[in-house]
């Protein structure tokens, strides 16, 4: 019972709602004149967002402005709105290089392994921790798990080329004493996405657990105890009641998930990029950041940048659709 | 749910299992930690030979006392140090109010900017246009540059206007009104005094963002004095460029030490603690912060 404790999420959720009903209602009332009056009442408000509207503006509204140099030949003396027009050339010219596939593929390759391996382990990490009830042992494995979510990405990128290394790696050490050949793994393309895959699971499926965890705590004692006495065994209980607590929480991390395949984490991809494994971790991203950063190309970086935000998107907006036709539960 | 109830057999088998996968992930995720630890005070000689697989091995501080007398990391430290308290600082201060405002439910125009400022999680300009304002505002290669481009998270603020949401009663701001309190006012005498908690995983979410950064360094900084920590990590660990003269080597030492290689070997177990030292210390007291700060968001997703 020692879940039970915390307040139930869905709970909360609903004052929210009954409170913004509540809202609405009153604020069916007042007029035009009550309105204005309620701005300048409430000017004091409006310094209190203004540096975060400058924020947004400066470091992401102006930057969607200047995403149109992706349709331009960007000249830094003529400025992003004095460059010359080039319609749809940086983009022509990506689709048809002999790399366009490669990048796609491994985009797209990386992003669909971390989803398939690591979208399911947090659900089934959580649905037995909250099987537990001895709250020393469930402590010390979240506290544990929950860790590595803190290591920094070149930390791990550094623990990643310290296990693996052929020579010297403790890994590789324990593939030798089990009888086989050690594996080179950062320099093998084959091993490439793996690594990058399972280390990501290695770092955040304790992490990840934790929205489920909040969800399975608001499931009610009384349906478990009710089917306890109908006879159902344990794993009956988890998969008719606590398998649908936890489904809106599923679908919304699906969906982002999902609507955010392209743009996959690249720090790491970056840190442990070598030009023996390019074949299979060169990503749209770190092409973006060598092309763009490294050779100054800017506009057709950008380009190449603009290009995988619009897949991005339609990705977001298609799940997004699919969800709400499927099921109840949608981001809007 | 425990009750005294007869547990079936079966009950019985899966409740085995459960404790089985569960002592597998915690052995997992532990044993590559305590490696670290073991290593990093173990002689390289015996780590690199596979010798030493989890307690250490002819105990040495010779890593330890390498770091301490690196230069390029002791000026990384620092530099990280100064980024996220003064990161953080400019993170609360928009976020905590901005949040705040936009709570109120008497705050004409709160959707239209709450729906400006999270467009922004799933539309960017991208890598290249951010670049360039941060270029053409002159923050390059100053100390801005690490605090200004990442000022405020959406998340974060969707996080903060829930607390304030649900956590402030409605009650205490319409007395203030009442009084005659401005906004101001019943901002500082009254909301902040309440916000503890949210201050405190708002803190602790930017501060250990702005601790573990490397990117905005290394796109927006070129010159080596500014180097945060994690930048001066990447050259050790990942590009293994630790070069002898960065360190003061005593002669008896420095004969001991080949090649760069194996300095780096030497010191690379001990700079990944020492660079997670700060968050390793705060982590066990503060955990039940950052879980509330996931829960909290995880309401509104």
């Amino acid at each position: 019972m020692s879940s039970s404790t915390a307040t139930s999420p869905l709970q909360k959720e609903e004052d929210i709602n009954r409170g913004s009903t509540y809202h609405k209602l009153k604020q069916e009332k007042p007029r035009k004149l009550k309105k204005r009056r309620k701005i300048l009442q409430n000017w004091q408000l409006y310094i209190f967002v203004l540096p975060a509207f400058l924020y947004f503006f400066i470091f992401h509204y102006i930057p969607m402005y200047g995403v149109q140099i992706a349709f331009k030949n960007f000249n830094p003396t003529l400025g992003i709105w004095g460059s010359e027009w080039v319609g749809f050339d940086h983009f022509t010219r990506f689709f048809q290089s002999y790399y366009f596939w490669d990048l796609l593929k491994n985009t797209l390759g990386i992003s669909v392994y971390e989803l398939i391996v690591g979208f399911p382990l947090p659900i089934i990490l959580a649905l037995a921790l909250n099987e537990v009830k001895d709250s020393f042992f469930k402590r010390t494995v979240q506290t544990v798990t929950y860790a590595p979510h803190f290591i920094s990405v070149v930390v791990m990128s550094g623990m990643i080329i310290a296990f693996l290394s052929p020579a010297t790696g403790i890994l590789n050490h324990g593939i030798q004493f089990l009888g086989f050949e050690p594996i080179a793994f950062l320099s093998d393309p084959d091993w490439f996405k793996t690594v990058y895959v399972l280390s990501g699971v290695w770092q955040s499926t304790g992490w990840g657990t934790i929205i489920y965890l909040a969800a399975l705590s608001g499931v009610d004692p009384q349906h478990h105890e009710a089917a306890i006495v109908d006879g159902a065994t344990r794993f009956q209980r988890i998969w008719h009641i606590n398998i649908p607590a936890i489904v809106p929480a599923m679908i919304i991390l699906l969906i982002l998930n999902v609507g955010s395949i392209m743009a996959l984490s690249f720090e790491k991809i970056l840190l442990l990029q070598n030009p023996l494994n390019l074949e299979s971790s060169n990503v749209i991203a770190t092409f973006v950041y060598k092309a763009g950063l490294l050779d100054a190309q800017y506009s057709f970086a950008s380009a190449v940048g603009l290009f995988n935000a619009v897949i991005n998107a339609i990705l977001l907006i298609v799940v997004n659709k699919i969800a709400k036709k499927t099921s109840e539960t949608s981001l809007w | 749910m425990n009750t005294s109830i007869h547990e079936t057999k079966t009950d019985k088998m899966f409740k085995v299992f459960v404790y089985i996968f569960l002592t597998g992930a915690l052995v997992i995720v532990l044993y590559p930690l305590i490696y670290i630890i073991s290593a990093s005070i173990s002689n390289p000689s015996a780590v690199n030979s596979g010798k030493m697989w989890l307690y250490p091995i002819d105990i040495t501080f010779d890593g330890y006392k390498l770091i301490f007398e690196n230069g390029a990391i002791w000026r990384g430290y620092l530099n990280t140090i100064f980024y996220t308290a003064l990161g953080t600082f400019i993170n609360l201060a928009v976020t905590i109010p901005a949040a705040y405002a936009l709570s109120r439910k008497d705050f004409a125009g709160r959707n239209l900017l709450m729906g400006m400022f999270v467009l922004t999680m799933f539309f960017s300009g991208g890598l290249i246009p951010t670049y360039l304002v941060v270029k053409n505002l002159g923050l390059i290669d100053t100390i801005w540059a690490m605090v200004l481009p990442n000022a405020a998270a959406v998340w974060n603020i969707v996080i903060a206007r829930v607390f304030f949401q649900t956590a402030i009663p409605k009650e205490l701001e319409e007395a203030a009104i009442i009084d005659g309190a401005s906004n101001f006012k019943m901002f500082i005498k009254i909301i902040l005094p309440l916000s503890a908690p949210i201050i405190a995983v708002m803190a602790l979410f930017y501060g250990v963002g702005h601790w573990n950064g490397y990117f905005n360094a290394l796109i927006y900084l070129s010159d080596k004095e500014m180097f945060p920590l994690q930048l001066v990590l990447r050259e050790i660990l990942v590009l293994q460029e630790m070069s002898a003269q960065n360190t003061n080597l005593t002669g008896s030492m420095a004969e001991a030490i080949h090649s760069k290689q194996q300095l780096a070997a030497i010191i690379k177990y001990g700079v990944m603690i020492v660079s997670t030292l700060p968050i390793i210390i705060v982590y066990p007291f503060l955990q039940r912060y950052f879980v509330k700060g996931v829960m909290i968001g995880s309401l509104k997703g």
